[in-house]
């Protein structure tokens, strides 16, 4: 297997035949519980609890239908007087002698989950691009204590955050409101953007910003005009793990939002259809809730490493 | 392509206050000196040249975040550490409050079912941690192969962990429904058990691996991805010198890869430990700590205390030892991590 021409440190071929074997098998179980959500969200009610679970069944919209609409039960005779459905979905809801009584409060969720990740992504990063080239730039006194103390408030249990926070919105008027979850949110994701705009920051050579000052630029403008466009591969990056941690959150938002201002996770386990969870409306709710986060997985691939560990690892 | 751990993790992992000697390595000589031309320049003119001093500026760039995180983050612990010492309770807000000195303490110290849920917690940290770390660090090991197709495949692995715990959590609930749910069929396909007979929600011997299974599917990616840093940061030329001492390929893998990944792998327990510790939202959906008690982890007795039973004072009692047993454990398990790099 070894003294072959190559060099003497790259795998031989069987090694990777069997690598590739292992790691493909590991990839494609992995995708399972991924696929099936994709699946149940295009199968009908029955389809979706029947025993054993069904893998080819006929597509079918109902559960976005579900998803988006809040139906009632009606006669026949009731649904025929209605003359021609408007839409695939009031079709698909008259063939269940049911007809569509208004939107689901779906719609309204999805929005709050946009308004406050977008929201407090963009204040997070905009506070924590300054204060990391403030660390990463000036002698700030106990700078590595700073960074500490910005990281610990990380590890503190949500619960335990909540408890306080929960008490001292109800007094501010900020309980369920956009506004309270944006300022929670963005003070969560302040510490994961700090360190990681240090480290995108301290490889920007500083000598750039030094000329620009002596050509004649203030230390602001030489911030905005030669720093910040330096740093865009980091700061976007770091905006879309920003992004992705405020979408996915749950423990804050169901504690502290219950309506107006509640967001898509707590939401989506909550809905139910007739006799139980409205399964495939559920799928249907986690497949749209879940692409946005694919798309971005796979723009983010390359700084997946660095974000994930707060920039203590990089590639 | 390679990874390393550079000199900023060193802050990361000197988390030890007030002892860094070390002075900040990040000033060059050039601001030194540019200090020592203001220093030298008397005060008004320095000011009329340079605007704002670099302290006051350091200050501007940098009081924003933590003005931010001193609201949101430390005025509430300030808080409930006050609130720990009362019997404050939330639904009660107008209730004379009284101090009751430690008792919330004791009292949460001496409560059987807040140290089930502290074994409840550490069963769950420790074996999803051992299977992550297993998985992961062999699925690395795997791909560090670079087989044709391996950044594709990496790519595809990675995908569970960016998704929310809590909306897919929800519907493993569904994966794992005795009658109707893949996994039963799937078990029962491998092993022959009818789906039927067994409930991974419901049962209290299986209910608490059902979460591990989650957790390793969701996290092992996270673990495999670090791991596999460590193991590009291994020069090739520690192999090469191997191959020609005629090192077997078990006795490389023992001496070379496994030590030099070690901090690698120690950097990813630590994060999921953390995280695992205060571990919520995925058991929440799938069990909400059923049946019975049986997974309870420590998140939700805190919720059970504060937000059902309304305890606030001694939920917050329970809250601030939580945070201080995660934050001096992973003090410890920096210290050993600082003593594996130095090795």
């Amino acid at each position: 297997m070894s003294s072959t021409a190559h060099s003497v440190v790259e795998p031989s071929v069987t090694s990777k035949r069997v690598a590739a074997t292992i790691v493909v098998a590991y990839a494609v179980i992995t995708m399972i519980p991924l696929v099936w959500i994709v699946l149940t969200s295009f199968k009908s009610p029955p389809d979706s609890i029947s025993y054993p679970p069904k893998i080819v069944f006929q597509p079918t919209l109902e559960g976005y239908c579900n998803l988006f609409t809040t139906r009632t039960r009606q006669t026949p005779e009731y649904i025929i007087s209605l003359g021609a459905p408007t839409s695939t979905c009031d079709e698909i809801t008259r063939s269940r002698n049911m007809v569509i009584a208004g939107p689901s409060n779906y719609w309204p969720r999805f929005q709050n989950s946009l308004v406050i990740a977008f929201g407090s992504t963009f204040l997070a990063v905009s506070l924590g691009t300054l204060a990391a080239y403030g660390f990463s730039r000036f002698k700030v006194p106990l700078a590595e204590d700073l960074l500490f103390f910005i990281l610990s408030t990380r590890m503190m249990p949500p619960i335990a955050v909540a408890i306080p926070i929960y008490l001292m919105y109800r007094q501010l008027g900020l309980s369920d409101t956009a506004l309270g979850m944006i300022l929670l949110y963005t003070a969560v994701n302040v510490s994961l953007a700090v360190w990681l705009l240090k480290g995108f920051i301290d490889e920007i050579p500083r000598e750039y910003e030094e000329a620009a000052m002596i050509d004649g630029y203030t230390r602001m403008q030489a911030f905005f005009k030669v720093v910040l466009p330096q740093a865009t591969t980091g700061i976007a990056a770091t905006a879309i793990f920003c992004l992705i941690f405020a979408w996915n959150e749950y423990a804050f938002a169901v504690l502290l939002t219950s309506g107006a201002a509640q967001t898509a996770p707590p939401f989506i386990p909550t809905i139910i259809g007739e006799g139980g969870q409205d399964w495939p409306a559920v799928a249907a709710g986690t497949t749209i809730f879940v692409v946005p986060i694919l798309v971005f997985t796979i723009l983010l691939r390359k700084q997946l490493l660095r974000g994930i560990t707060f920039g203590a690892v990089r590639k | 392509m390679t990874a390393r751990i550079r000199n900023r993790t060193g802050q990361f992992f000197r988390m030890r206050r007030f002892k860094t000697q070390v002075k900040s390595v990040t000033d060059t000589s050039s601001t030194i000196l540019g200090e020592a031309v203001a220093r030298a320049t008397p005060a008004p003119i320095a000011s009329r040249i340079r605007g704002l001093s670099d302290r006051s500026m350091a200050w501007l760039f940098i009081t924003p975040a933590i003005a931010l995180l001193l609201a949101v983050n430390i005025f509430p612990l300030i808080w409930a550490i006050y609130l720990s010492f009362t019997n404050f309770r939330a639904n009660r807000p107008n209730a004379a409050l009284e101090s009751v000195g430690l008792s919330n303490y004791s009292r949460v110290l001496n409560d059987p079912n807040i140290w089930q849920a502290m074994q409840t917690t550490a069963h769950f940290v420790f074996w999803t941690i051992l299977l992550q770390t297993l998985i992961g660090f062999s699925l690395a090991y795997l791909i560090d192969r670079k087989f044709r197709g391996h950044a594709f495949w990496t790519t595809i692995i990675l995908v569970p962990m960016m998704l929310s715990p809590a909306v897919v959590g929800n519907f493993w609930r569904f994966l794992y429904q005795p009658q109707i749910g893949l996994f039963n069929h799937i078990v029962s396909f491998l092993t022959g058990i009818p789906p039927s007979s067994f409930e991974m929600l419901g049962s209290v011997r299986l209910s608490p691996w059902a979460i591990i299974i989650v957790d390793t599917w969701m996290w092992t990616p996270y673990v495999m991805l670090i791991c596999l840093a460590g193991l590009r940061s291994i020069p090739d030329y520690i192999y090469e010198a191997a191959e020609v001492d005629r090192a077997s390929l078990w006795r490389q893998f023992w001496s070379i890869t496994l030590p030099m990944a070690l901090p690698f792998i120690m950097l990813a327990v630590l994060f999921r430990g953390i995280e695992n510790f205060k571990m919520f939202d995925m058991v929440t959906l799938l069990t909400g700590g059923g049946p019975g008690s049986t997974t309870e982890v420590a998140s939700i007795t805190l919720k059970r205390e504060a937000f059902e039973s309304w305890r606030t004072g001694r939920a917050s009692a329970f809250a601030i030892i939580l945070f201080v047993a995660v934050f001096g454990l992973a003090n410890i398990y920096v210290k050993a991590l600082n003593k594996v790099k130095q090795r």
